[in-house]
């Protein structure tokens, strides 16, 4: 989560479940938190309970809103124009939490006279190359005080230029104070620009402005809970950004009832995230290194990353400590740890480019892990392609998935698959032990219950023997590329006889190595601090040192909760150190008291020298509010008392993005990748810049305003089912609590499209067509951009296949490939299509599927051949006009709509008997 | 005593008492049929094994009852912090998830070109597993890209993570793939 990382430090949500409860004001944007996170929902209608509002911003009515005091419909994709019209309101109001604001964050520091503002470059920031088109963002930094010691001893990244202090202006006079900066830069975010680019009512949108003010400061505290509605945009990681510039000059974060709280979608996303099974991350948030970066010694490597304050300034600890963990005695000084075995990145190599490698040839043979992009992908239709094209298949599943059987759906001939597949049975979550890291940054243990059934394993257990196979049959191998197999530490035996037979890993075996340990006498280390750089420790994700300080104290075991307690310290562990709410400093005033009684949480007590409090405090325990750090210390020693944010360099929240967002250091708005409409704010750029795209012809995007698709599309969840409906369309429960495929759509949509409720529909895109059945709800409203203009959407759960107890055709088929420019997630949330009445043409995206795109037609990503900067069709323009029916006719429209649809039914019957 | 309490009269005091019965409802016992009294919980006797729902990352606690190999019911723990013994739809599903009679428990083969899956030895196919992941890679391992830059690795194998794999199991295979040397190391945290 880079949205919350580069303003905050750490990408984890700032708060937990359970403190929300303490919030005078919850705004939930970019989530339907009752529907798919149903339980922690509780502690925001706890909150309610206790006089808190809870206003809910979503293009669609749900259940989240109807409990919800006040909602506000917002249209997909939209989300920086709405947040970024808070903030404009807030600085121009001069409602910002100005202690807060001055002491945490760099409101004070002056922004690089070089840098140039969209304000002025209409659209664009400086920085620009139309060639790759890509930013550097060079001068997206702070103007250095040449005056100041550089600081930090040997080494160090700095985003500062040679590590000297940036100016700063504490009068906040000077016009490159990065307040002054932001103030000019959302300017444009007027209630009228936002409704007529949002479609979200003017009053609504000043009533959340005006609880949003009167909620924050010393006495009150609103928190923002988002999940993938805010992800799932070409504009991810700055729709996160822009509530965490939001927050921050509330003064809302690291406090009781504050921060952001990200919602995950899954039981282990956050721990993917953390013990990361992604291309560019190895766990513990260290950087895979990459050639990119010329990334090609340790010390080229560390050096990159290890900052001169706060924990960073531990990376070659962390990093030496990974690579004792994985090589053991082959990981020396002398060899650089072994790191020249290592693989190394060279681009972006994540899902999104390793279907597209996958469906040109290049990837040969494929593991999923409970993972089925056969429906769950983005383009589907491409990505069954692409896996049509592989020469073997490891399917770990439960059921049988769709990906394991794509050679047998209705469209395909097995006789033209050549693709060796393999399925694995996997054990349930009760039929092994392990933790599950939760959305707010807790581990906790499952317990095995009982023995998997037949073959099932866990993919623990899987992966172990995978590797002792592949280590016996390289054992004879000489060849220095198979070091690396041969060099890992390999030994997890279970302890069980048991275990040991069926082939089982001991997971606390495992837990162990990530939590860390001393490699002489082998003592488990207690936290990060005992790290060290000279090959004496070995820990597989310094994050989680401390869940399991010594045997047979495995921390994410514990199940004590205190209900006096409402964090339950003594339930489960969360990272870092077992902080519940991160940055917590912020919860008292620069000399260390709370900032009021009712919103206390840690303060400095002078007495004991250390802080305290109702938290582990995320903070140097015994750093003194005066502390001011001298110019050549680092690490902990480099953190000034009254700097909260102890992941950055200077602990100051950066509300001007000088930590490496790839679009910008401010959010701005642009316009989806597809859209029906114009970019109202910057009519010369229409959508990001610098988002990924992947211009071939198996994955085709619409023009903007194209009338063959004028309406948004979004696709989203249910409660009662999972992810891509494997864990739960193949139980009959669940199945039968939604058992069919359905979209949503307004009445206004249904009349002009003359669509009944129930009525079969197709709907349709450039890259294939599905059909649902029709839900006309008032819950779905047309948006209205100013007189006369108005937009429709269509909602589509996506859970649906062609395997289980209920089938139907994958949501999924619809939305393009097109991504995010700083983590490569994809655009689901917002794109274009049509509808019409009736059931699809079989075989639809059969095409799409079969078709193997030439060589040179495959243009990959920062391709030369793709124009700079898209110009929009014009505030004006690109606009399909809607004729929309006043709300009070729409029933009466809906009454014709009826009564011809059982005219033409009846018809066709006559037909038929003619026929007969 | 207080003045007032001495001053009750019959009925006052013959109304609390009913009140106090009626707050407390429950207190007395039910009237039972001699079967009923027999009756006892299916999860009576059950060990009780505390677990975490695998679907959303709100990370409910649940508590499976068992008997022998067998699971009886998965409720949700009331004792955890986050959701007091309450589950949702798919939380209380659980046990489905489980014991389901559309579970596939044989390990599954489909030859190139085959159109049907057969039953193989689980010995077999990881043995199998293993050689193919082994063939591709030594075919297909470059030291160097085309600009002659080290980079170690083979981009013809790819590893796609889901979205209930404990830290642990993702643990081992970011460990066994990286070193594998594939870059194509992927999870639903990112889709
Ligand atoms: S019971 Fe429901 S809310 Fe709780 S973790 Fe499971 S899916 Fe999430």
């Amino acid at each position: 989560m880079p949205g919350l990382g580069t303003l905050y430090g750490l990408g984890g949500a700032t708060t937990h479940l359970m403190d929300l409860q303490h919030a005078d004001l919850i705004v939930i944007q970019g989530s339907n938190f009752a529907e798919n996170h149903p339980v922690g929902f509780r502690f925001a209608l706890m909150a309610k309970e206790r006089g808190a509002t809870i206003v809910h911003v979503d293009p669609r009515f749900t259940r989240t809103s109807a409990l919800a005091d006040l909602y506000i419909p917002i249209r997909s994709g939209t989300d920086i124009a709405f947040t970024g019209g808070l903030i404009n309101y807030v600085l121009s109001n001069d409602a910002w939490f100005k202690e807060y604001v001055l002491a945490y964050t760099s409101a004070a520091l002056l922004v690089d006279p070089e840098f140039r503002d969209t304000e002025e470059l209409d659209g664009m920031f400086s920085g620009y190359d139309p060639v790759s088109h890509t930013y550097d963002p060079k001068t997206w930094s702070y103007e250095v005080d040449e005056s100041s010691p550089p600081a930090g001893g040997e080494g160090g990244a700095s985003v500062h230029e040679g590590g000297k202090r940036p100016k700063s202006d504490p009068t906040l006079q000077h016009p490159r104070c990065v307040i002054n900066v932001l103030k000019r830069h959302y300017a444009r975010y007027t209630p009228e620009a936002v409704e007529r680019i949002t479609g979200a009512p003017q009053e609504s949108f000043l009533k959340l402005a005006r609880l949003l003010i009167a909620n924050s400061g010393r006495d009150r505290t609103a928190v923002y809970a988002y999940a993938m509605g805010w992800a799932q945009h070409t504009v991810g990681v700055q729709n996160i950004r822009a509530a965490a510039t939001l927050q921050a000059l509330l003064g809302n974060t690291g406090r009781p009832g504050g921060g952001i709280m990200a919602l995950r979608g899954h039981a282990s996303i956050q721990g993917s995230t953390d013990i990361a099974t992604l291309y560019d991350s190895f766990p513990g948030y260290l950087k895979v290194p990459t050639v990119e970066k010329n990334e090609t010694t340790f010390a080229a490597w560390t050096k990159n990353h290890t900052m001169r304050s706060g924990r960073w300034a531990e990376y070659p600890a962390f990093a030496v400590s990974l690579l004792k963990a994985w090589y053991g005695e082959h990981a020396r000084a002398d060899n650089d740890w072994n790191f020249a075995r290592l693989p190394l990145n060279t681009g972006d190599h994540s899902d999104l480019p390793m279907f597209f490698a996958m469906k040109d040839g290049e990837v040969e043979g494929l593991v999923l892990y409970g993972q089925n992009p056969a429906v769950g992908g983005q383009n589907a239709a491409l990505q069954r392609g692409a896996m049509e094209r592989l020469k073997w298949l490891v399917v770990r599943d439960i059921f049988e998935t769709e990906s394991a059987s794509f050679w047998k759906r209705e469209d395909s001939n097995p006789e033209d698959i050549g693709t060796e597949i393999f399925f694995l049975p996997v054990s349930g979550v009760a039929e092994k032990a392990g933790t599950f890291t939760n959305t707010m940054r807790l581990l906790q243990f499952h317990e095995k219950a009982v023995e998997p059934p037949g073959e099932a394993r866990s993919d623990l257990g899987f992966t172990y023997e995978l590797g002792k196979r592949l280590r016996a049959l390289y054992a004879d191998s000489t060849n220095p590329l198979d070091r690396p197999l041969l060099d890992l530490t390999w030994d997890y035996e279970s302890d069980d006889p048991h275990e040991r037979e069926r082939g089982e890993a001991d997971v606390e075996k495992v837990m162990r190595e990530i939590n860390g340990f001393r490699v002489e006498g082998g003592e488990h280390v207690r936290d990060s601090h005992d790290l060290r750089d000279d090959g004496s420790t070995a820990c597989g994700a310094w994050i989680y040192c401390g869940m399991f300080p010594e045997p047979g104290r495995n921390l994410t075991r514990r199940r004590t909760a205190d209900p006096a307690q409402p964090a339950a310290p003594g339930w489960g562990w969360s990272w870092p150190d077992n902080v519940r709410t991160l940055y917590n400093r912020a919860s008292a005033d620069p000399d260390g008291n709370p900032w009021s009684e009712r919103k206390r949480l840690i303060w400095w007590d002078d007495a004991s020298g250390a802080w305290q409090g109702n938290d582990v405090p995320n903070f140097p325990l015994h750093t003194a509010p005066s502390y001011r750090a001298p110019a050549d210390a680092r690490g902990d020693a480099a953190i000034d008392g009254d700097a909260p944010f102890v992941m950055l360099e200077y602990g100051r929240s950066e509300i001007f993005g000088v930590n490496g967002t790839a679009d910008g250091p401010m959010p701005t708005h642009y316009e989806p990748r597809e859209s029906p409409v114009g970019n109202a704010l910057y009519p010369n750029v229409q959508y990001n810049p610098v988002l990924k795209e992947w211009r071939r012809r198996d994955n085709p995007y619409h023009a903007i305003g194209d009338p063959k698709y004028p309406y948004v599309v979004t696709t989203y969840r249910l409660t009662e089912h999972h992810a891509s409906g494997v864990m739960s369309r193949q139980l009959p429960w669940l199945a039968e609590l939604q058992p069919a495929a359905f979209c949503e759509l307004s009445p206004e949509l249904a009349v002009e499209k003359e669509i009944r409720n129930g009525d079969w529909v197709t709907i349709e895109t450039a890259r294939g067509e599905i059909e649902a059945r029709a839900l006309v709800t008032g819950r779905m409203q047309p948006f209205r951009l100013g007189a006369g203009r108005f937009v429709h959407q269509i909602g589509i759960p996506y859970h649906f296949g062609y395997k289980g107890e209920v089938r139907g055709d994958s949501a999924n088929d619809l939305p393009p490939l097109v991504a995010d420019p700083n983590v490569t997630i994809h655009e689901g949330k917002a794109f274009t299509g049509n509808i019409r009445r009736g059931r699809r043409s079989p075989f639809s995206s059969r095409t799409l599927e079969l078709e193997v795109v030439p060589q040179t037609e495959q243009t990959p990503f920062g391709s030369p051949e793709r124009p700079g900067p898209m110009p929009g069709p014009g505030a004006e323009g690109g606009m399909v006009e809607h004729e929309i029916v006043p709300p009070a006719e729409v029933m009466e429209a809906a009454r014709i709509v009826h009564a011809r649809a059982e005219a033409r039914a009846a018809e066709e019957e006559e037909g038929t008997d003619e026929h007969a | 005593m207080p003045e007032e309490s001495r001053q009750l009269d019959l009925s006052t005091l013959l109304g609390r008492v009913g009140n106090a019965i009626r707050e407390r409802v429950g207190a007395l016992p039910n009237v039972l049929s001699a079967r009923s009294k027999r009756l006892r919980p299916r999860i009576a006797g059950a060990t009780a094994t505390p677990g975490v729902c695998p679907y959303c990352a709100v990370g409910c606690g649940t508590t499976v009852y068992s008997k022998g190999n067998q699971i009886l019911g998965i409720e949700g723990n009331p004792a955890s912090p986050i959701n007091g013994g309450t589950l949702c739809p798919k939380g209380a599903a659980t046990f489905q998830l489980h014991v389901n009679p559309n579970r596939w428990t044989t390990v599954k083969y489909r030859a190139p070109f085959a159109k049907a899956w057969s039953d193989v030895p689980y010995a077999w196919a990881m043995e199998r597993i293993a050689q193919r992941i082994k063939d591709t890679r030594d075919r297909t391992f470059r030291e160097h890209d085309e600009h002659g830059n080290r980079v170690n690795r083979t981009t013809a194998i790819a590893s796609l993570g889901g979205a209930t794999l404990d830290n642990e199991e993702n643990y081992l295979i970011g460990k066994l793939f990286r070193n594998i040397g594939t870059p194509f190391i992927e999870n639903q945290a990112r889709i």
